[in-house]
C-alpha cells in the first residue's frame, strides 16, 4: 500500500461521493471531472499509460462536458424547487447498494489471500497495443467503430428537435 | 493489515467501492441525468477492475485486460451520449427530468 495509491483513492472516492450527493447539478459534474480524474491517475499508477490518457481524453474531456451541456438544456422546471434531490425509494436503493458493496467486499477478501504477488512491470508499450488491435482484436475494432458510428446517428437523431405535428 | 497483503485488494476494494457509490447514486436520486452518472461511475469501476487484473495477472503481455477496458470505454462513451440525447428528448416533452414524476411509457 503505497501513499499515492492511498492518496488516489481517497481523491476518486471523494469526488464519486459528491458527485452523488451534491445537490447543485453543475457541481455534481464538477465531482465527477474530480473522479474520473483520480481513476485516470491510478491506471496511470498500475502502469496502464495508454488507457489512463485514453480516460483523460474521453471521460474528462468528452463525457463531463457531455454532462455539462445536458445539464444546461434540461436547467428549469424543476430547479431551486425545495424538497428533497433524493427518490422516495432512497432508503431501499440504499440498502441494495450496501448489500453489493458488502458481498463484493466479502468475495474480494476471501478469494484474494492466495494470488500471487504481481511480477515485474509488464514492458507495454504503444506499439504492442497498436499492432495488437490491427492483428488479434481487428474484429472487436471494426465492431466497436460500426457502434460508434450508430450511436452518433442514434444521438443526433434521438435528440434531433422535433416539429410541431410531426409525430 | 492482513487484507491489504496483496496491492490487488487494495485496487478491487476501492473498485467495489465505486461500484457500490455508483449504484447507490442511480437507485436513490431523482434527476435522470444523475442516474446516468451513477451508471458511468459503476462503468468505471468495472474498468479498475479489469486493470488491476490485468496487471497483477499472470500474463500481462498478452493485454487482454487492457483492450478490454478500452473498448469498454469506448461502448461507454457511446452510451453516455444515448442516454444524454434520451433525457434532453425526454425534458423536450414532459418538462421535467424528476424520476418520479416519469412514470408512463406513452409520450
Amino acid at each position: 500500500m503505497s501513499i499515492a495509491f492511498v492518496v488516489l483513492a481517497l481523491l476518486t472516492l471523494a469526488g464519486a461521493m459528491a458527485a452523488v450527493t451534491l445537490r447543485n447539478l453543475v457541481h455534481c459534474a464538477l465531482a465527477l471531472a474530480v473522479a474520473f480524474a483520480g481513476l485516470a491517475l491510478l491506471f496511470l499508477q498500475l502502469d496502464a499509460q495508454f488507457v489512463g490518457f485514453t480516460q483523460i481524453l474521453v471521460y474528462v474531456g468528452a463525457v463531463a462536458i457531455l454532462v455539462v451541456f445536458a445539464i444546461l438544456l434540461t436547467r428549469g422546471a424543476d430547479d431551486g424547487k425545495a424538497g428533497t434531490v433524493f427518490s422516495r425509494t432512497w432508503l431501499a436503493g440504499l440498502g441494495i447498494a450496501a448489500a453489493v458493496f458488502a458481498l463484493l467486499g466479502w468475495a474480494v477478501l476471501r478469494s484474494v489471500r492466495g494470488l500471487a504477488q504481481a511480477a515485474g512491470t509488464p514492458a507495454v508499450t504503444v506499439e504492442n497495443i497498436g499492432q495488437a488491435l490491427m492483428s488479434r482484436y481487428v474484429l472487436p475494432l471494426e465492431i466497436v467503430a460500426l457502434l460508434l458510428t450508430a450511436a452518433l446517428v442514434g444521438a443526433v437523431i434521438v435528440a434531433m428537435y422535433e416539429k410541431e405535428g410531426a409525430r | 493489515m492482513t487484507c491489504f497483503s496483496t496491492p490487488l485488494a487494495g485496487y478491487l476494494l476501492v473498485a467495489a467501492l465505486l461500484f457500490a457509490i455508483g449504484l447507490a447514486g442511480a437507485l436513490t436520486r431523482r434527476n435522470a441525468i444523475l442516474v446516468l452518472i451513477g451508471i458511468e461511475l459503476m462503468l468505471n469501476a468495472a474498468n479498475l477492475n479489469l486493470i488491476a487484473f490485468w496487471r497483477f495477472g499472470p500474463h500481462p503481455e498478452m493485454l487482454t485486460g487492457l483492450m478490454f477496458a478500452l473498448f469498454s470505454i469506448a461502448v461507454a462513451a457511446a452510451e453516455a451520449a444515448v442516454g444524454l440525447g434520451l433525457v434532453i428528448q425526454i425534458h423536450r416533452h414532459l418538462k421535467t427530468t424528476d424520476l418520479d414524476q416519469i412514470s408512463r411509457m406513452k409520450g
